[in-house]
């Protein structure tokens, strides 16, 4: 059965071009096998990263609101690869389209380099697109290498389930946060055996990673601990900045929470490209530092 | 006009039990019971101690989601037991839910926590407005409608500690004030009136207690029953830390106004460049890491960084758009 092309504005935000290539590469290898098309918005900057408003909140909604102008002179809707830049960006979509004033503001300066921001364009992260607009039953339909044989635990990272106000704005099976569903059931459709832990929700501590690196550690240590008395083979987050967090430093994470924790993480890219075939050079493993043990 | 019916549901309860005079560990204990669609959480709270233990123990007291007494947690979830519908949490969670207090660690009686830690967060941020009173004042000292609007929900606050228990911080930092208290701070540095702005905030940015801790992960705003969204609340005070001329050259403040250079100059970041910016001299602790991640092909020199199209643009957005200096 054929599937109508699907096609989006990509906004990669900057870790898939530097920390986590097996990101961009992941991404890249299941749009092909899920026949989407992704046209990368390479005019985009960084979304600030929830860092940037906390010192100039204006030039972060211009900076955003700009991207998105990008994504609606294409008329597509924006796909975004991190929970984070996902975050940022429709939070700006939310706070000028409903305010009529700030709009206005951000308008006048994107005027000076030709730009507009209209509110046009849809923001969605590519694990709810997938869901959306392609479907879970059709992801299973084309699992040609099921995950039967692995027990695995979602990470869902705070910035795509928190505040559920932007989840109910952007896609059409908003989930509660307290009970979020999406990246389990993409395992169930994988076939794999997705794993319940009191963590798979809670914060993985990297926006205070430099500032308050104890607290951080603790807090992605408990989310690996509890992945393992979960009985989890592996982690999976739609995030790259959990995947950090998670991936490299586990001896950062054991120190502080004194247990040795360690878990192969994989992208949710990576993990729906296992499971429609791709190769493992596709998905990038060679880029993790917990070594992917079970390819 | 559309008739109502009263429905039923069987729900299990696991419900959290310790008194911490005689128990060494605490133990729950289930109860089956036949809800219906009208009750909410505080009226299971009621049956469990008048129709099966009367040694139950829990704080309530209005009954309309004001006093900010029953704040319990379900299934994880902070929640006023008063205003909670249980329909909504069976739809939630489904027919298993687990009753537990606010904070397990601090349980003394079942789901009665010792607050303590709130109220002493609540008091260091100094919740009252400082300012020189005349005694003999000769007209009111009048605050304009616009002006009180700049306290936005804060104001809202009922003092439940649902987001301070909900924070992940809190948990692990005993020195963190917690998102309640900065929201309460929020509401007097916004406040016109107020003559201690600068003073109060002095004291909320300080390391390890402070504004700088926060992991930003909106639990806050999700447990809030009154939807005083705390973590907006410090990211404003963030930005007054700025505004103001508060704010100190560290980590975390450097790490902030790092994007902005770096957009400015890649319109995207240069990871290893921000951490240099942030970290100056202590960026050495983060090179066996650096090494690790080179090795797998993690870390791209900042010659090799591919710029933003247009870059350009990005530049003058910044001159024309930035609204604070650092």
């Amino acid at each position: 059965m054929k599937m109508k092309k699907l096609k989006y504005a990509l906004f990669t935000g900057c870790t898939a071009k530097q920390s986590t290539p097996e990101q961009m590469m992941s991404t890249l290898a299941v749009a092909k096998k899920l026949n989407i098309e992704l046209v990368e918005l390479t005019e985009a900057s960084c979304c600030g990263a929830s860092h940037l408003q906390d010192y100039d909140d204006f030039l972060s909604l211009v900076l955003n609101a700009r991207n998105i102008a990008y994504a609606e002179k294409h008329e597509l809707t924006m796909v975004t690869i991190c929970n984070t830049c996902q975050l940022n960006t429709a939070m700006t979509k939310h706070r000028l389209d409903n305010n009529a004033e700030l709009k206005a503001k951000v308008n006048e300066k994107l005027g000076e380099v030709g730009l507009e921001y209209k509110g046009t364009s849809n923001i969605i992260h590519f694990l709810y697109a997938i869901i959306d607009d392609i479907g879970l039953d059709k992801i299973k339909e084309m699992v040609v290498t099921p995950l039967s044989q692995f027990n695995i635990a979602p990470f869902y990272g705070c910035h795509n389930i928190r505040p559920s106000e932007l989840q109910n704005e952007t896609h059409k099976t908003p989930e509660n946060p307290y009970n979020p569903r999406s990246l389990d059931d993409l395992i169930i459709a994988c076939g794999g055996n997705n794993v319940d832990y009191v963590e798979k929700n809670k914060c993985c501590g990297f926006h205070v990673e430099l500032q308050a690196p104890h607290t951080s550690a603790v807090l992605a240590g408990k989310a690996v601990s509890g992945a393992m008395d979960a009985n989890a083979d592996w982690m999976v987050t739609p995030c790259p900045l959990c995947h950090l967090k998670l991936d490299t430093q586990t001896n950062h994470l054991s120190e502080a929470i004194g247990r040795e924790v360690a878990l192969p993480v994989l992208h949710m890219q990576q993990m729906l490209g296992l499971a429609l075939g791709c190769t493992n050079e596709e998905l990038g493993f060679k880029h993790h530092i917990e070594k992917v043990n079970f390819i | 006009m559309s008739t109502h019916k009263i429905t039923t549901k069987k729900v299990n309860f696991k419900v959290f039990r310790f008194n911490a005079d005689v128990d060494y560990l605490p133990y729950y204990e289930d109860y089956n019971m036949e809800v219906t669609s009208e009750e909410v959480v505080l009226d299971i709270l009621n049956r469990i101690k008048w129709d099966h233990d009367g040694s139950f123990s829990y704080r309530r007291s209005c009954r309309h989601g004001i006093c900010g007494t029953c704040a319990i947690k379900v299934n994880g979830r902070s929640t006023l037991a008063c205003k909670e519908r249980m329909n909504d949490m069976i739809e939630l969670f489904g027919n298993e839910l687990t009753i537990e207090p606010l904070s397990v660690k601090r349980a003394i009686k079942d789901l009665i926590i010792d607050k303590g830690d709130f109220w002493e967060k609540h008091e260091a941020i100094h919740p009252y407005l400082i300012s020189d009173v005349q005694e003999h004042p000769e007209h009111e000292h009048i605050v304009t409608p616009e002006e009180a609007e700049r306290l936005l929900e804060a104001d809202l606050c009922i003092q439940c500690g649902a987001c301070h228990y909900a924070c992940p911080v809190v948990e692990i930092n005993d020195d963190f004030f917690g998102p309640a208290a900065f929201a309460k701070a929020y509401r007097f540095e916004a406040d016109v009136r107020d003559d201690a702005i600068d003073e109060r905030l002095q004291e909320l940015h300080q390391e390890k207690q402070g504004l700088w801790d926060c992991v930003k992960c909106f639990e806050c705003a999700e447990a809030c029953p009154k939807d005083v969204n705390p973590i907006d609340k410090i990211t404003k005070l963030h930005q007054m830390l700025f505004q103001r001329g508060v704010a100190t050259s560290n980590v975390a403040t450097r790490h902030a106004v790092a994007f902005k250079h770096s957009i400015a100059k890649f319109g995207v970041l240069d990871e290893g460049g921000m951490v240099l910016y942030s970290e100056r001299l202590a960026i050495v602790k983060h090179v066996p890491l650096a090494i690790k991640m080179f090795v797998k092909g993690k870390i791209v020199p900042p010659w090799s960084i591919v710029k933003s199209t247009n870059l350009d643009e990005i530049q003058k957005l910044i001159k024309s758009s930035s609204t604070a200096k650092f």
